[in-house]
């Protein structure tokens, strides 16, 4: 692998950063919501989320001056909440969009940010944020099919090792969903209508993959999956409140700092930033484990 | 709209609008139109209002809808069928009328009409009583309201329940206890009401008033899934949200806006009803059968242009609207333009009502809506209304003046314009419109080709 790393095309290391394919995934999802759904969006909010992001992250960098410098992170931030949050006015989304980056500087344990960015932004605004919602409704069926399909082919292609955690989550989770089913007794086609969930898919593949705020020895990352998992499940199931997977990723992220007390590993970076290691492309870049931390970190160095 | 044949096994159809289904003892045909229901939802607190114009033997009624609490006589109410009247006037899509100003002076009007759009509840179902057995079938509550014999049942298996309701006299269709088998799964109670033939004689009236009920629970949903069963073809239900803060959808399915502001022919006034039944239709197949449709989003008091009057608060609290305070009642004064334009009433100088009114339609098969509705109160309060306009010509002379000429020269591009929007909107043949619309046929565009060669 450090034979593939010393390629130095600055452009083929680039395109190895996974977030790169993230951005082009969740913007071709923004732009066929616009355009095939309402999404109620308008253009105004998606320009002001993404200059409060923005803005706010160069603000961030300030803070943590050591860092590489990116707007990756946070322009896959901004699509997310543009995707996800609905507003009645304008400045719901900058203030979340600023809230969701500033977090990732003011919430942190042991050098790793507590929250999903996003993740943390969609709860403030619900929340703290007058005329605010999220359309779990919106995708519609023929869009979230084929943005599944899109997303497992990513996923899979690119063989993200920390992809793990989408697959576990995954699991966990739509085999709740089809135990309910079964001891309802209610038809299979309710699963696969409760598949159609676009914000189910943002979630899985973009919000509890982050590997900033996931636990970071893989054992940690199957339990986390687990709480998230079980925590949604009572929350829509049980409680019968809305917007479960948000509140369980969010509350989840308090016991992130336990697993990883209990199963340490060495925590992940992000290996853009310029050289790094073309070989990430194909083989974990994105979601390099632990072991390969070590050689990520020579190469970075 | 509707579909009648339906009722033959009892139970369907009008299970579409309310929660629950209508069984009925006889094979006799029963008339549907759309079912019509009311909720009035704040704080895990919901009231629901089940419209019912039920046509056949009032002996023959009976109703079944799952709730997800056991409830008291108390918490069951009659309602008043005038207000589902007067909440469909008011909400009802609509069409404008405006008058094309005379272009040698200035001046200006519109006239809204309201639409009757082609929606109309649905309701009916026969009787039957019970007794009690021992199949896993418990009676809760058991008392009379109005016309109405309730029983509050819970049970332990579909079957049991089944049984149970048959041996009781109702005519239960086949595979209604795969239909309930979730529903007792999700601990649900079953409400089951049969008309009480003396109570119901006693009120003198010749139809079954609607029927009310309140309880507390977090669950934000109406089960329609019952009125599925052995249903032969897609079912209409509006739903009326009265909420507090903002606008009502659907979190399992998609929420769409109906088209709205067209500015469509003249002649379709003579038929909107027609015009709006035909565009339902039209995005109804367009969106695969799949959405849940918005008709009207609306602070509840006030509207411009008012399709009926707003509902007044008294008329509020009796559909279930619990959170207002007790400040006298009354909307606004009905407010005309002077002219005698359209009626509107305006936005209260106090604020607003803490009342939003959401009209959701939707039509529904087995296979395309495969779980029950399931809602959410959003904090859009964003109004919204499905209304279509019709602009009435000047009737002077393209030689009045300078400016009429350019007037009339305007006029026909725009007449050329509002039939195919309908065309678009409904799905007609174009031609047919610009028939209908007393155009020329050179009112159509001309194929891109036309103009090629020369002919």
């Amino acid at each position: 692998m450090d034979a593939f790393s010393s390629t130095p095309k600055h452009w083929t290391a680039s395109l190895a950063d996974p977030r790169l394919f993230q951005i082009f995934a969740l913007g071709i999802l923004l732009a066929a919501g616009a355009y095939f759904r309402d999404f109620s969006i308008r253009p105004e909010q998606v320009i002001l989320t993404f200059a409060a992001g923005l803005l706010t992250q160069t603000a961030c960098w300030t803070l943590t001056p050591s860092k590489p410098r990116t707007l990756r992170s946070a322009i896959i931030t901004c699509l997310s909440l543009t995707l996800l949050l609905r507003a009645n006015n304008l400045i719901a989304h900058p203030i979340a969009a600023a809230a969701a980056i500033s977090s990732k500087s003011l919430f942190r344990f042991r050098g790793k940010h507590l929250f999903n960015p996003a993740t943390f932004g969609l709860i403030f605004a619900i929340v703290l944020l007058p005329g605010t919602w999220v359309s779990p409704g919106q995708w519609g069926q023929d869009v979230a099919i084929a943005a599944w399909v899109v997303m497992f082919g990513m996923l899979v292609t690119s063989r993200a090792r920390r992809g793990d955690i989408s697959w576990t989550f995954l699991a966990f989770y739509l085999g709740a969903l089809a135990l309910r089913i079964e001891y309802l007794g209610q038809r299979w086609a309710v699963w696969t209508h409760q598949l159609e969930s676009g914000a189910l898919l943002l979630f899985a593949f973009f919000m509890i993959s982050d590997p900033m705020t996931g636990p970071n020895d893989r054992r940690g990352r199957v339990a986390h999956a687990a709480l998230v998992a079980a925590i949604a499940y009572a929350w829509q199931f049980r409680l019968y409140r809305t917007n479960a997977l948000i509140w369980a990723l969010f509350i989840a992220a308090a016991c992130v700092p336990l697993w990883d007390a209990i199963w340490p590993a060495r925590k992940f970076e992000w290996t853009q930033n310029g050289g790094a290691n073309v070989f990430s492309a194909n083989q974990s870049s994105h979601f390099v484990n632990a072991r390969d931390r070590g050689a990520d970190s020579r190469r970075a160095a | 709209m509707l579909a009648i044949a339906a009722l033959i096994l009892g139970a369907p159809h009008d299970a579409r609008a309310f929660c629950g289904f209508y069984v009925g003892k006889a094979d006799e045909p029963l008339v549907n139109h759309a079912s019509q229901v009311v909720i009035a939802h704040h704080d895990d607190k919901t009231v629901i209002s089940l419209m019912n114009d039920y046509q056949g033997e009032p002996s023959d009624f009976a109703l079944v809808v799952p709730v997800p609490v056991v409830l008291q006589k108390g918490q069951v109410h009659i309602g008043d069928r005038e207000l589902f009247q007067k909440i469909d006037a008011y909400s009802s899509p609509r069409l404008v009328e405006y008058y094309d100003p005379d272009p040698c002076r200035i001046m200006d009007y519109e006239m809204p009409m309201a639409a009757a759009g082609g929606m109309a509840l649905n309701r009916e179902a026969a009787p039957s009583p019970a007794e009690a057995k021992a199949l896993g079938v418990t009676v809760e509550a058991e008392y009379t309201v109005g016309e109405y014999d309730i029983v509050i049942l819970s049970a332990k298996e579909s079957s049991g329940l089944q049984t149970w309701l048959q041996q009781s006299g109702y005519k239960i269709p086949l595979g209604a206890d795969r239909a309930l088998e979730p529903y007792i799964r999700s601990d649900m109670k079953f409400f089951v009401a049969k008309v009480n033939l003396t109570e119901h004689n006693r009120t003198g009236l010749t139809y079954l008033r609607p029927l009310q009920f309140a309880f507390e629970s977090p669950k934000f949903m109406l089960p329609i899934r019952l009125g599925m069963i052995n249903s032969q073809g897609p079912q209409d239900l509006v739903v009326y949200m009265l909420t507090q803060n903002g606008r009502v959808e659907t979190t399992n399915y998609r929420t769409v806006k109906l088209p709205t502001g067209m500015d469509i022919p003249e002649y379709v006034r003579t038929d909107f009803g027609g015009f709006y039944k035909a565009m339902f239709d039209e995005q109804v197949k367009r969106n695969d059968m799949r959405a849940v449709f918005t008709e009207y989003v609306w602070n509840m008091g006030w509207c411009d242009p008012c399709a009926g009057p707003p509902l007044s608060r008294d008329e509020l609290r009796s559909l279930g609207v619990f959170w207002l305070d007790d400040q006298p009642g009354g909307a606004t004064p009905m407010y005309r333009r002077p002219g005698g334009g359209p009626m509107i009433y305006p936005q209260p100088m106090t604020g607003a009502t803490p009342v939003t009114l959401t009209r959701l339609h939707v039509r529904y098969s087995a296979d395309t809506f495969p779980e029950d509705l399931i809602f959410q109160e959003t904090q859009d309060q964003e109004n919204f209304q499905a209304r279509y306009v019709m602009h009435r010509p000047w009737d002077g002379s393209p030689s009045a003046c300078e400016g009429a000429k350019n007037y009339f020269d305007d006029l026909n591009k725009r007449k050329a314009h509002e039939a195919e929007t309908l065309a678009d909107l409904t799905g007609w043949n174009l031609q047919d419109v610009i028939k209908k619309a007393g155009l020329s046929p050179e009112s159509q565009p001309k194929p891109w080709w036309q103009d090629i060669w020369g002919s």
